[in-house]
């Protein structure tokens, strides 16, 4: 019995090795679908930046953009923001989900999301808008 | 002589409880690891990488009268 229980905690102590080891592991973010969703967006976001800028479109809590104040987009251009607007999130959405079926957990989706949801506000440029905890307009 | 029986059984379960525990580990999110390839990501979107000034930062050139 007492064997048993120190090949228990031998046993334990491997695994919390591997899993520390797991842990630290980089997650695989190179695969095609990826690399095309990265390229995407960065290609669109020539055009959001005086967006994100104006205040029209904000940075929300969920990980994905939204047009927060049409007043500030001139009416010609309305359109066009709703436009990239709706293919920004459609990217965002598939990147999350894409990230988490590219390291064999799909449901990692909602964690990478609120990751990417918190790391997209630090990173933003002053002056951008975000939404806060309670899901109010911030200016940062 | 009971107790001591009582005593290794819960001894037993304690080390069952553990090895369950770090199966669970195992798959916990990598939260660390996915910071790190999220601001990968945000660097490369947002062309952030180079140190420099971002390109989004430019203002938009001025109309000429």
């Amino acid at each position: 019995m007492r064997l048993s229980v120190l090949l228990c905690t031998a046993l334990a102590a491997a695994l919390i090795g591997a899993g520390a080891a797991h842990a630290q592991a980089n997650l695989e973010i190179d695969t095609p679908a990826i690399a095309a969703l990265r390229s995407s967006m960065q290609s669109r976001h020539a055009q959001l930046a005086p967006f994100y800028a104006s205040g029209a479109v904000g940075l929300t809590r969920e990980g994905f953009v939204a047009l927060r104040d049409a007043a500030a987009v001139p009416l010609a251009q309305r359109q066009q923001v709703n436009a990239l607007v709706a293919a920004e999130n459609q990217d965002r959405a598939a990147l999350y989900r894409e990230i988490a079926r590219a390291n064999g957990h799909p449901e990692w989706e909602n964690d990478i999301r609120a990751t990417f949801a918190r790391r997209w506000i630090e990173r933003a440029q002053p002056g951008w808008y975000y939404q806060n905890a309670g899901g109010a307009w911030v200016r940062k | 002589m009971n107790s001591r029986r009582l005593m290794l059984r819960a001894a037993g379960l304690a080390g069952a409880a553990a090895l369950a525990g770090c199966v669970t580990i195992n798959i916990y999110f990598p939260a660390a690891a996915a910071e790190k390839a999220a601001d990968r990501i945000i660097d490369e979107v947002w062309q952030l990488k180079d140190g420099g000034a971002p390109v989004n930062v430019k203002p938009a050139p001025e109309e000429r009268k």
